[in-house]
């Protein structure tokens, strides 16, 4: 399984923090996040609507990467601290 | 010394902690806080949320990229995270060194990426009541440049 989670407004939107997908849905991240879009017209709407960063096992990535089963992904907006 | 925590801090505490360091000629400090306005709108409080984990992880990968730019004796990086007031306390940074440059230089470059790759966002709640999600700042992003 890949451990996803949400932070932020995204997850406001989406209404959801963390969920688990099959490792034999997505070989990487784009192909997890075309997953996710498919799942409700709502997901595609509210990941597709605003720039989504993404961690992968919490470093953070601007490329695919490959995931295997165990991972954790991370989907958030631009982020506002300091 | 990295700490990402609900309750405030102590600017004297952290201070005279870094400043109890052997061969310390300059501490430069920032302190950011709960600021009343922004983007000309009123504000009434903030939240503040981060991904644990990963946020102490950043921090301290931002720590040890500053260590190989400057000399860096000590430091400190606290960050709250929930419910916070106008004018409260949000991030300090303090970096003690030998020589005032490498301090100054390091504190700022710490905050500038902090505040671009650490895993924290702001959600205001508005005078009116209403509560809207800080959008991220382009001159955040441009302050980067300068450390390339």
């Amino acid at each position: 399984m890949i451990k996803v989670l949400f932070f932020a407004k995204l997850s406001e939107q989406l209404g959801l923090r963390e969920l688990q997908v099959a490792a034999s849905a997505a070989e990487n991240t784009d192909q997890l996040l075309d997953y996710l879009k498919q799942y409700d017209p709502k997901w595609e709407q509210v990941l597709s609507a605003q720039p989504c960063l993404k961690a992968v096992n919490q470093n953070m990535v601007n490329h695919n990467v490959p995931l295997n089963s165990g991972d954790e992904v991370a989907f958030f907006p631009p982020v506002t601290g300091g | 010394m990295i700490k990402v925590q609900e309750q405030d801090f102590n600017q004297q505490i952290e201070y005279e902690r870094l400043r109890s360091k052997t061969s310390i000629g300059a501490i430069v400090t920032f302190t950011g806080l709960v600021r009343d306005i922004n983007q000309g709108q009123s504000v009434s409080d903030l939240s503040l949320e981060h991904y644990p984990g990963m946020t102490e992880k950043c921090l301290v990968e931002i720590v040890e990229q500053a260590k190989k730019r400057w000399d860096i004796i000590e430091s400190t990086i606290i960050h709250r995270v929930g419910q916070l007031a106008i004018s409260e306390q949000i991030v300090y940074v303090g970096i003690a060194s030998q020589h005032r440059g490498d301090a100054f230089a390091a504190c700022e470059f710490v905050m500038d990426y902090l505040k671009t790759q650490a895993p924290f966002w702001k959600k205001e709640t508005m005078a009116d009541g209403q509560t809207k999600w800080v959008d991220a700042r382009e001159d955040d992003q441009l302050a980067l440049n300068k450390w390339a």
